[in-house]
Order: C-alpha cells, then structure tokens, then sequence
C-alpha cells in the first residue's frame, strides 16, 4: 500500500508529560517562595554563625534596624543615620502605647554588617534602651558548615 | 437527519489546551521571576534593659558575670582578646575556657544559664569579631548538634575614641 502524501497531516502531540512537568515546577516556586515579611537588604553582608539557629516561633511586630558598613542604619526602607534612629523610635513606642503594648515586651532585631564598627552597633542598643526597649535579636546568617 | 446515539460509538471530546497551558506557563514565569534565594539566618537574643534599671533589681542567686574584653587593632580587626583579665588566644581557647568556668551543663539551673558575659569590645572593632565571640561563649556544635552554654549575654556601654 502506497504511503499516504502531500495534504497536512494530522499529528497528535502528548501534551499530558509536559502538563505534568509543570506543574511539578509550579509547585517547587510556590513551596520555596519566601513568603515571610522579615525586612532584608541585599546592602547587609550578615556574620555568620553556627550556633544562631533560626527561630523556632515568629517574632510578633518586631522592629528590625540595619546597620551598613559604612554606619547608617537602614529603617523601613530608609537610610538614617545612628543619631537620627531614636526619632523613629519615639515614633514606633507611641503607636505601641496606643495598641496597649510595652515597649519591653518588643524585639528589635539588629541586623548589622559584619565590617560594621561594634561602637555603632552598641550606639544602636543604647538608643533603643533610652527608648524603653529592652529585648533585642542580634541577627546573622546560619552557617551549617561543621 | 437523525442524531447519533451515543450507544454504540464513544465519542472522542478534544479538550482545547492551548489557553490552560499558557495560564500555566505564566504562573510558572511569575515563580522564577518573584523567586528569592535567601540564606537562613538565625538570631542571637539578648535581653538589656537599661544599666540604671538592672543594678536597681539585685538577684541573690546571681553569679558574678564573665568579663570580655576585644580589643580591636588599627584597622578594625581583632587584636586580642581577654577573658576576666586573662589573655585569651582565640575564639575556640575562650570556649574552653567558658566550658572549663561553667561546666559542660546547660540544662536548668545550672551554672552556664545563670552566668552573664559582658563584652567589652572596642567601638572599631569589626562587629564580625564580636559575633564569633558570641558564637564562642553561646554554645558548641557536637556531632551536628548545638549544645547551649551561656545564654545571658550583655554589652557595656559604647566608648568611642
């Protein structure tokens, strides 16, 4: 029997893998998005440390002040200087106060260059303390490595 | 024209796929797009209320706090360190050191949750140096696991110059 030419032929193509296949990736992305709303800045190259694990729970409305190696202090997305921070602070223990939250019972986390100078991430504590904060999270990155 | 039964013949439906797999391949672009690799990142916490405040509350079962000092060089980087006065060689010697104050006992009540460090650190010293230092006093890693040692830690207060 002669082969069949010319006029288009009609190939069915399996889509049903490839479906597969994508959906599988789907489901990778959605599961390894970060979701989390903690506040990082690419500008901050964190110390490492074996033994900072991260947190079992999450820290509930935490204030989180980055310190850049060249001393300013990233806060809500703005670069303020260290002497500047207790402003925003007055500022965030007033909209505490009026949730009928302690100013004690917050945590500021502390993400700091690791070629930042100890002094300015001390001067950070300190402002905080005149504010009435007294908890504190000194952040670095978990480094598994053994 | 009488219609077909569909008693004999099955009837074989064509799902039109071209509009499911485009919704699927924009949802899959969204995902690399939006996709952010972030490195772990553990915490250190650190209770410190106010100087003033803490001396006006005493604890009787309060055992003297270990003293650290880092000193830094010219250009930031450590140059020594001392525990209680005592030079220290490095990091892994001043974990010794904790281990050999405070025993290798981290549970409850035990010597290393009581005992406080105070850093003293120099204000150009790297901050680098001060969270190996933590690190250093906080606990070990043994076979994988993390074994807690000191977990009150504090500051003194900054000293620039």
């Amino acid at each position: 029997m002669a082969k069949r030419s010319g006029g288009p032929s009609n190939t069915e193509i399996d889509m049903t893998p490839m479906i597969d296949m994508t959906f599988q990736l789907i489901t990778f992305f959605m599961f390894v998005m970060n979701f989390s709303e903690a506040e990082q800045d690419d500008r901050i190259q964190l110390p490492s440390s074996q033994i900072a694990k991260p947190a079992d729970g999450v820290i509930e409305k935490p204030i989180t002040l980055q310190l850049t190696n060249a001393g300013s202090v990233i806060y809500a997305g703005e670069l303020v200087a260290v002497r500047d921070i207790g402003a925003y602070l007055e500022r965030e223990k007033t909209l505490m106060i009026d949730e009928n939250r302690e100013p004690n019972s917050a945590t500021i986390i502390v993400r700091a260059d690791g070629r930042a100078k100890t002094g300015e991430v001390q001067d950070i504590i300190r402002i905080c303390q005149e504010k009435g904060f007294e908890r504190f999270a000194l952040r670095a990155q978990y480094d598994d490595r053994r | 024209m009488a219609r077909r039964s569909s008693s004999g013949l099955t009837d074989k439906v064509e799902i039109n796929m071209t509009p499911m797999i485009d919704v699927v391949f924009q949802l899959m672009s969204f995902f690399m797009c939006t996709l952010k690799v972030v490195a772990p990142e553990g915490d250190f916490d650190i209770r410190m209320p106010i100087a003033a405040a803490a001396a006006a509350a005493p604890d009787d079962q309060q055992v003297p706090p270990v003293r650290v000092k880092l000193s830094a060089g010219p250009d930031g980087s450590l140059a020594s360190i001392a525990m209680n006065g005592t030079p220290v060689a490095d990091f892994d010697e001043l974990r010794k050191r904790i281990i050999g104050l405070v025993g290798a006992d981290s549970g409850p009540n035990s010597l290393a949750e009581k005992t406080e460090v105070e850093f003293d650190a120099d204000y150009a010293l790297k901050y680098v140096n001060v969270v190996k230092a933590i690190t250093a006093v906080s606990g070990k890693v043994e076979n994988g696991q993390v074994v807690e040692l000191i977990r009150k830690i504090k500051f003194t207060p900054p000293k620039k110059g």
